[in-house]
Formats: C-alpha cells, sequence, structure tokens
C-alpha cells in the first residue's frame, strides 16, 4: 500500500517524460495537458492501490496510456496498420548509403542523420499508427525494457516486439520522406 | 580465429559457443541495442562485429538513429502545467479531508 500523501513528492519527477509521451500520442498541445492533468488525478485517486517500491514511472506510464486509448483515440480513430510491406530491415541505412560514396571519418548517412531537426523527428514518430507509436516511445525515447512495455500497454511481449519491429521500420520510412522533402537527401537517391 | 570453445576459461564470462552470420547479426541488431539478448547472444554477436567490418557499420547507424530519436524528441513541461497539476492534486485532497475520509 501506497500513502497518498507521499504521491506528489513521488510522482511529479515524472511529468517532463510524460508531457513528451502526450504530445507525441495527441499531437496538440492543449490535448496533452489535459491527459497529463487526467493521469495525475487518476493516479493520485488509486495511489493506494500501487505497490510501493515498484516501478512508478512504467505505473504512470500504462495510466496515461489507457486514458488516451479511452479517451482520445476514440474520438479520432485511425487505422491501425503499419505499411511496411517492402520496407526492408535497414531500410534508411542503406537509402542513405546509396549513391554517396564512402569518405573519411563520419560517414555521409551519419550526416545526413545530423541534419535532421528536432521537427523532423518529431513529425515522422506522430506519422506513426498509434500502437506502433507508443511502442517506439516507450523503447527508443523512455528506454522502457520489452517486458515493461508489455506491462503498460497490456500485451504479450511478443506483440511488443512486432510492433516495434513494424514501427521502427515505418519510422524510418517517415524520416527518409522527410529527408526527401527537405532536400537532405536526392530523390535519385532512391532505391526502390 | 578457432571455432574451437576454449572450455574451462572464462567460467564467469561464458565465451561464444557459436559463430553468427550477417543475416543473423542484423535480425538480432535492436535486441543488441535494446539490452535484451541474452548474454550468450550478446557475445556471439560482438564477436561477430569484432570481424564484420560491413555490420558494424549497421550497428553503428542505428545506434545513432535510436539517440536522434530520443534526443530530438524531448519537450520541456510548461510552468502552467506543472502548477495547474499540483493544484489538481491540492484540491483532490483537502475534497477527500473534507468528506472526513
Amino acid at each position: 500500500m501506497a500513502d497518498q500523501s507521499e504521491f506528489a513528492a513521488l510522482a511529479m519527477e515524472y511529468m517532463s517524460a510524460l508531457y513528451t509521451a502526450a504530445l507525441r500520442m495527441t499531437r496538440n498541445q492543449a490535448d496533452a495537458e489535459d491527459l497529463v492533468q487526467e493521469t495525475y488525478l487518476k493516479a493520485y485517486r488509486s495511489f493506494g492501490g500501487f505497490e510501493a517500491g515498484t516501478n512508478l514511472k512504467a505505473w504512470l506510464y500504462r495510466i496515461l496510456t489507457n486514458t488516451y486509448i479511452n479517451t482520445y483515440r476514440a474520438r479520432k480513430r485511425r487505422p491501425e496498420q503499419a505499411d511496411v510491406e517492402n520496407v526492408e530491415d535497414l531500410y534508411l541505412y542503406h537509402q542513405l548509403a546509396a549513391g554517396t560514396a564512402p569518405g573519411v571519418g563520419r560517414s555521409a548517412e551519419d550526416e545526413v542523420l545530423d541534419q535532421f531537426t528536432d521537427d523532423d523527428v518529431k513529425a515522422a514518430i506522430e506519422a506513426l499508427p498509434d500502437t506502433f507509436r507508443m511502442a517506439v516511445l516507450l523503447s527508443d525515447v523512455e528506454g522502457f525494457s520489452y517486458k515493461e512495455i508489455a506491462e503498460i500497454t497490456d500485451v504479450p511481449i511478443g506483440t511488443v516486439m512486432s510492433r516495434l519491429h513494424r514501427g521502427r521500420k515505418a519510422l524510418q520510412k517517415a524520416l527518409m520522406d522527410v529527408g526527401v522533402a527537405r532536400g537532405l537527401v536526392g530523390v535519385g537517391d532512391q532505391q526502390q | 580465429m578457432s571455432e574451437e570453445r576454449d572450455e574451462g576459461v572464462n567460467q564467469d564470462r561464458p565465451g561464444p559457443t557459436t559463430f553468427v552470420d550477417c543475416d543473423e547479426t542484423i535480425r538480432r541488431l535492436y535486441a543488441y541495442l535494446d539490452g535484451e539478448l541474452t548474454e550468450q547472444r550478446r557475445a556471439e554477436i560482438a564477436q561477430h562485429l569484432d570481424l564484420c567490418g560491413p555490420c558494424v557499420g549497421a550497428f553503428g547507424f542505428e545506434a545513432e538513429l535510436r539517440a536522434a530519436i530520443a534526443n530530438r524528441c524531448k519537450d520541456r513541461v510548461p510552468d502552467s502545467l506543472v502548477e495547474r497539476v499540483a493544484a489538481a492534486l491540492r484540491q483532490e485532497s483537502e475534497a477527500a479531508a473534507g468528506e472526513g475520509s
């Protein structure tokens, strides 16, 4: 049993991470703020059921995820498909390497990667379907383990791995599209 | 490189016993970067990477991409939201106290 009076002292430090996830999920600031506030209120009310000493951050993410699914996703349902049938492993790496001669020092692929802005990366993540976006955020941005992601999103570990695999491919495709649109990569470099 | 096992050597850190090829190495790339491989598998992949330039290039790129995604995806919480949540929590606890519960 966790003591409700300790909730704020323990939970407030995770707001920055939760807010980032909320922004990527809702794609707008007003909804993200409401989602974070609702998450904290729900967590506070059910804090008595939180087992002290277990992973508070993962528990908060679980509440955020469920609240998002129940409230926001119901509003604007998008198809839950990541179309990655034609996207090979190492898609972005191969695309960026194509047509650029091997150089000295840092590779051409890494140089292109450096030119992506925060907004480019955020836009690519926000372009992913919900379940894939959540898996990629929880793993790549927050560094949760597969087991923790399985618990947060309430699916088997195998499903987490499959979502990450497809989500990362879709993210690489989205980044490539952004790179082409911004002229960082020549369209002629693209292989298909 | 010998494919023979060094039985009895490094008992606390078992060395690789199987050689893995490029396909398997790339297939396990993200599990490796995510820290989700057993120590044995991790050692097998690390040994392949010691010998294979192309796979090292791919791993290096994916690791940089993963870091870029993490680093360029941070947003600062507005102070107003921190205050709003703190106020909502205070209100909640006062309401509970008012009910005498």
